[in-house]
């Protein structure tokens, strides 16, 4: 076929790569080729050159604020960093057991976790290929533990089909498959690839349908061990005594289609989403912990800006105590690294280019939802067998995501109770009082886990619209919004550099505020050794 | 199968969520109002469900604006839509709700033109705004870009 003897096949190449010029060079070029590409990072920036004596104000202490300063200060530069709130991480941001949150319309929550248990209100997981944030923990010693995107055993939930009955994702996931090989390999059979697929083809397309489908020696997807194999047993394999397996019934072709549980399934394929997931030990918080722990000496807290002005010479900010508007501070610099979410930027006075402010001002702020549940115990686990994982529901709470952590053992425990990302929910959901969204995520949950009503002991919800240092969960980009301003956005406007998710092409992902602020920093690192 | 499913709506029993026996928070001021409590109404995909204005408001709109439409202010702020001369020219907030502006995010494929047409009308009408020449969903539409 086409590996003729003058063919350098694409592996060939990539093996004389590598024996001429060492794995270095062979890296390069598979990422020429296509492959391996999985992140834009490099490694550690290095910013070459010495800039001592020249000042950088960072606005902002979330992971781009902290990203810059921590590698500004390395380079050199002089720098301190305004924060609105009186801890460091912004959205990076663990509620632990006494910690209170006043939102906006001052409802104020006070967490009752027990001790050692905490919802993420913002980042709950860590693809692999962020690898600049995974870099950041390894060198800013944040433990990581696997976060379960896929667990087999956990449901997907229509409350109109099947009874209202929840499905495990295994026998779904296995049953559409199974169907889909079924369908497959009948046309297959019947000649209507012909035109397609060669002879030979067709018949290792055959093969392969019945390992990927689970089908039976006529190449159905029928009850019965093979299936059951992958979709699971009426009664599992045993030990002693009537051992031997019964087989479960598979559910129809149809009801799967008609349920739409089928829709829940690309949540397990997207590139995002795909193994390996991570989370820090103990909350996503420890990794803003860990920036504060180099930076926090630089870190101004309670700072709510109020104006950015530049000149030729430099960069001044007018702002005041968060606790006592009535004080009027200035910090002033040669150069300003801005991490200020869009959406509270778009109403500071800031002297910028017209192109500048227009893109400042075009993206609005996606809507978010989380609830976290304490319960008396794992029945998730207990009861269920669901270890880590998310449930998938068409239930206004969307989803329940189980804790991927403290496996197995007795006593308390907290669950996502809910988490709502844009679309009409979660602005219905922003718009109730705290303890209503509580109330609402358990009687919604219910429905899924009927033992929330005896488990159930306490909750907390954080609505980011209502969130006072971001106004919105993150930049909510459309195609056209940022064909017309994006690059304005991230260009250096005099003095002034922007950084964050929102200037970056992975919106609401610590990954896109690191990368996002390592690329400002290098621009302005540029521009200030040339002038 | 045909399954309603564009119109469905999940009507939570929000009225018995009360025997939870939930600790409330502290409210610092406004809002704990029983009478602007959740409607029970959910949506069920992207786009709302909920049709007159006032049920817009208290689902949708108070997320930003409060119970009172007096708004709210943090690092930023959401802007007081009482006695509010801004919606005067019923075109200006009928833009807003289609498209947005800084933080207020873009409702155009959220709500119909009917829906946007019922959530202007009742701020043009309530809040201490007392503005009475009511808009059509065609003038809505023909906002639309």
């Amino acid at each position: 076929m086409q590996d003729g003897p003058l063919t350098l096949r694409r592996r060939d190449l990539l093996s004389l790569i590598g024996a001429v010029a060492g794995s270095a060079a062979m890296y390069q070029a598979m990422t020429a080729l296509g492959f391996a590409a999985e992140s834009r990072y490099r490694g550690p920036i290095r910013l070459e050159g010495d800039p001592r004596g020249i000042s950088v104000l960072v606005l902002g202490a979330g992971l781009a604020g902290m990203t810059a300063a921590l590698e500004l200060r390395k380079a050199g530069y002089s720098v301190q960093i305004l924060e609105f709130n009186d801890r460091a991480g912004g959205r990076n941001w663990s509620l632990r057991g006494g910690d209170s949150f006043v939102e906006l319309g001052g409802f104020k929550q006070t967490c009752d976790f027990a001790d050692g248990l905490y919802l993420n209100p913002g980042p709950w997981r860590i693809p692999y290929h962020h690898r600049a944030l995974l870099d950041y923990c390894k060198r800013l010693n944040v433990a990581l533990e696997p976060f379960i995107q896929l667990n087999h055993n956990a449901y997907l939930h229509a409350s109109r089909a099947f009874g209202g009955m929840p499905q495990r994702i295994r026998a779904v996931k296995a049953d559409f498959q199974g169907e889909i090989s079924e369908l497959l390999a009948k046309a297959t059979s019947q000649g209507k690839l012909d035109e397609t697929l060669s002879k030979q083809d067709q018949e290792i397309l055959l093969q392969a349908l019945r390992s990927w489908g689970a089908l039976d020696g006529d190449y159905r997807y029928s009850a019965g061990l093979i299936s059951s194999g992958y979709r699971g047993y009426a009664k599992p394999p045993g030990g002693g005594l009537a051992a031997v397996p019964l087989p479960s019934n598979p559910v129809g072709l149809s009801d799967i289609l008609n349920s739409g549980l089928w829709r829940y399934l690309r949540n397990f394929a997207e590139y995002n989403f795909q193994t390996t997931m991570f989370q820090p030990v103990g909350g996503m918080d420890m990794i803003g912990k860990a920036f504060a722990k180099e930076v926090g000496d630089l870190i101004h807290y309670n700072a709510k800006v109020t104006e950015i002005v530049q000149d030729d010479r430099g960069v001044t900010v007018t702002y005041s105590d968060a606790k006592n508007s009535k004080s009027t501070l200035q910090a002033s610099a040669d150069w300003c690294v801005c991490t200020i979410p869009l959406s509270i930027l778009s109403q500071l006075k800031i002297n910028v280019g017209a192109a500048k402010k227009a893109a400042i001002d075009a993206v609005p702020y996606a809507g978010a939802v989380k609830i976290g549940l304490q319960f008396k115990r794992r029945f998730w686990e207990e009861d269920d067998a669901i270890y880590g994982g998310i449930s998938y529901t068409d239930l206004p709470i969307r989803q329940i995501g189980y804790p991927n952590s403290g496996y197995n053992r007795t006593g308390r425990a907290v669950l996502l109770g809910a988490y709502l990302f844009d679309g009409a929910n979660a602005y219905e959901f922003t718009a109730m009082p705290p303890d209503e969204r509580v109330a609402g995520a358990v009687e919604f949950g219910a429905a899924i886990h009927p033992q929330y009503r005896r488990e159930f002991e306490n909750g907390i919800a954080v609505a980011w619209h209502r969130v006072p240092f971001t106004l919105g969960c993150s930049g909510d980009w459309t195609h056209e919004a940022r064909a017309q301003h994006y690059d304005n956005l991230c260009r250096i406007d005099g003095r002034i550099v922007l950084a964050g998710e929102h200037a970056s092409a992975l919106p609401a992902w610590q990954e896109g505020a690191i990368l996002s602020s390592l690329d400002a920093i290098t621009r302005l690192h540029e521009r200030v050794m040339k002038t | 199968m045909t399954r309603a499913r564009t119109n469905a709506r999940l009507h939570a029993t929000l009225a018995t969520l009360a025997v939870l026996l939930l600790p409330r928070p502290q409210a610092l001021h406004a809002e704990d109002d029983a009478a602007a409590r959740n409607s029970g109404t959910f949506s069920s995909g992207y786009r709302f469900v909920e049709m007159s204005g006032e049920e817009l408001y208290v689902n949708v709109c108070r997320g930003c604006h409060m119970a009172d439409a007096m708004g709210a202010t943090g690092a930023g702020g959401y802007p007081s839509l009482t006695s509010d001369r801004n919606l005067e020219a019923a075109g200006y907030a009928i833009d807003l709700v289609l498209y947005g502006r800084r933080a207020m995010p873009s409702f155009a494929n959220m709500m119909s033109d009917d829906q946007i047409a019922a959530v202007v009308n009742y701020l043009r009408t309530h809040f201490g705004n007392d503005y009475h020449d009511a808009v059509t969903p065609q003038e809505v539409h023909a906002v639309r870009r």
